[in-house]
């Protein structure tokens, strides 16, 4: 048994390790080394929680099968999982998060004396509270954190849910949890409880079934913001320095990231949490639709084209990913490369499912990480390019967003792909990307249309190369 | 008259919120999955509360309605903390900067 106060510093410490282990993502070389922290820290936490109870008991016994239980399965997942599924792992993690937090806090609830906040029905003020806040900010976490999960599995269509009256319901519902937690917290009685953990549960829900997929990286960024929040709400109860640490770098590291993706949108946040984006516009966008004249091509052009290139941008969005297609581009560049042609990669801020869903998915195709630069990075080189591809990504090249107020993307930022000498845009039919908005560049002078399977086309061009 | 310790892990609570808020804005973009991965594992230190809770029962009966909550809270941070961390790894791992020779 160690004392209370040198356990506190241990937790200290593990919480300043935990800052050291997000330091190191700063840069690819110190990242490995960042993780490493993280681990050493989790560990120290884990260790000084079983030297300060201090009972090695048969319950003792238990607690190492459930972590043991719980750790082969998430090291079974983490080795199997593939790439392109990062996005749907993050959401169901969180979900676990989210998850554990409420049954932290039932269990707190029940049985205050072991966490020293009192006894059942006179649980210390303050502490209730703080459980109360925990406990229905995990279940939001957990149950939206779920409907994220489906919908990025495609167990649940992406297009958003929306139906009348839902924002009322909504505010309501949320208004209901506050009142629940105030007389919660005056009449401490247990009904209230599972009250507010059934109405937590379904307001996470309806906050996100109105929200469509290409929003993701905004929910999956906010929820993870979440459950750093409920970790904190916990921490506040336990008096555990390591855990209030945490869950506000948790915090506040998604709510920049969800920042960072509604700026790439230029959205407002509340405009994509009310969700119901790309249902209206479709309607407007097709009445005004006319057959415009676009050129297609097929895999021996594009060969053509890009031979006689001296530099090529290539532009991933989603539908790389769902293709599965970043080895295949990753040959091609290789045989582009031989020829001595410059080749770099362009990522918008919002291509993909998640924050940083193509840079991974180039890593895992080997791509080094050098080449790949972001939206501001490479914007100006687009004027000086010879051949921009663009494969599985749409509304981030719509030069729409630069030209037209009436459109639904006016004042996003986009890739000037259009300002290429020629442009390669492998796609599998002329329809509309998730805005619902025509994109202007396939009827440019100077687009080919490559209408096939992203993988297929790319093996068949480097074939042709 | 003595200053509640709630105010000191206020304290603690805002101070890490401006430093995780100067951390992760100097994390590059491309790295920002790993990022949410790795927030996600080490918010699993959730697991400490879990661990207390599952401990909470007597000799006599070490599974109680708290306690079963506790155990199950406990697998559930486990998961999240090796599946976080080691596919944290993984992702990085496969990191790589150009190759100069070849």
């Amino acid at each position: 048994m160690i004392s209370a106060n040198l356990s506190a510093i241990f937790y200290l410490v593990s919480g300043v390790l935990f800052i050291l282990a997000l330091r190191g993502l700063s840069s690819p070389e110190t990242s490995r080394q960042g993780n490493f922290f993280g681990i050493l820290g989790m560990v120290i936490a884990i260790t000084v929680t079983f030297l300060s109870t201090g009972s090695f008991s048969t319950g003792f016994i238990f607690v190492l099968i459930f972590i043991l239980a719980g750790g082969c399965i998430g090291a079974f997942i983490a080795y199997k999982i593939p790439m392109t599924a990062m996005p749907e792992l993050v959401a169901g993690f969180h979900s676990l998060v989210g998850l554990s937090a409420v049954f932290v806090a039932i269990s707190a609830f029940l049985n205050p004396q072991a966490f020293n906040l009192g006894s059942p029905g006179n649980i210390k003020l303050g502490s209730l509270i703080e459980m109360s806040i925990g406990a229905a900010v995990g279940a939001i976490t957990f149950s939206g954190s779920v409907i994220a999960f489906l919908k990025l599995q495609g167990i649940m269509s992406g297009s958003p849910i929306t139906f009348k009256g839902q924002h009322p319901l909504n505010a309501i519902i949320l208004i209901s949890i506050i009142v629940v937690i105030y007389f919660l917290c005056s009449t401490q009685s247990s009904h209230l409880f599972w009250i507010l953990l059934a109405i937590s549960f379904l307001i996470g829900f309806l906050l996100i079934i109105p929200i469509g997929g290409a929003d993701m990286p905004v929910v999956i960024s906010m929820l993870n913001s979440y459950s750093g929040w409920a970790a904190a709400g916990i921490g506040f109860t336990l008096e555990n320095t390591a855990l209030i640490i945490t869950g506000a770098l948790v915090g506040s590291s998604g709510a920049i990231l969800s920042y960072i993706m509604c700026k790439g949108m230029n959205r407002s946040f509340f405009n994509v949490i009310l969700g119901g984006f790309g249902g209206t516009e479709e309607s407007v966008s097709n009445l005004n639709k006319e057959q415009r004249p676009v050129k297609s091509g097929n895999a021996d052009d594009a060969a053509f084209l890009m031979k006689n290139a001296s530099s090529v941008i290539i532009v991933p969005g989603y539908g790389m990913a769902v293709a599965q297609a970043q080895h295949a581009l990753r040959e091609m560049v290789d045989t582009l490369k031989k020829n001595d042609i410059k080749v770099s990669y362009a990522i918008h801020p919002v291509a993909g499912r998640m924050p940083g869903h193509m840079n991974v998915l180039l890593a895992e195709a080997n791509v080094p990480y050098d080449e790949v630069f972001e939206l501001e990075e490479i914007n100006n080189d687009f004027a000086n390019a010879d051949v921009a591809f663009v494969i599985g990504a749409n509304d981030v090249t719509n030069p729409v967003a630069k030209t037209d107020p009436q459109s639904p993307i006016y004042g996003m930022p986009v890739l000037d792909v259009e300002k290429c000498k020629s442009v390669l845009f492998v796609k599998r039919s002329l329809s509309p990307g998730y805005a619902g908005i025509d994109n202007d560049l396939f009827y440019k002078e100077n687009t080919l249309m490559l209408f096939a399977d992203a993988k297929k086309m790319t093996e068949d061009i480097t074939k042709n190369l | 008259m003595e200053i509640d310790p709630l105010i000191f892990r206020l304290s603690i609570f805002i101070l890490s919120i401006f430093v995780g808020y100067y951390v992760v804005w100097s994390v590059t973009p491309s790295l920002h999955t790993p990022l949410m991965s790795v927030t996600n594992a080490i918010s699993s230190v959730i697991i400490v509360g879990a661990i207390i809770a599952g401990l909470s029962g007597t000799s006599d009966s070490i599974f109680n309605t708290s306690s079963i909550f506790g155990f199950l809270a406990i697998a559930l941070a486990a998961v999240n903390i090796f599946g976080g961390f080691l596919v944290t790894q993984r992702m990085l791992a496969m990191y790589k900067k150009k190759k100069k020779d070849k």
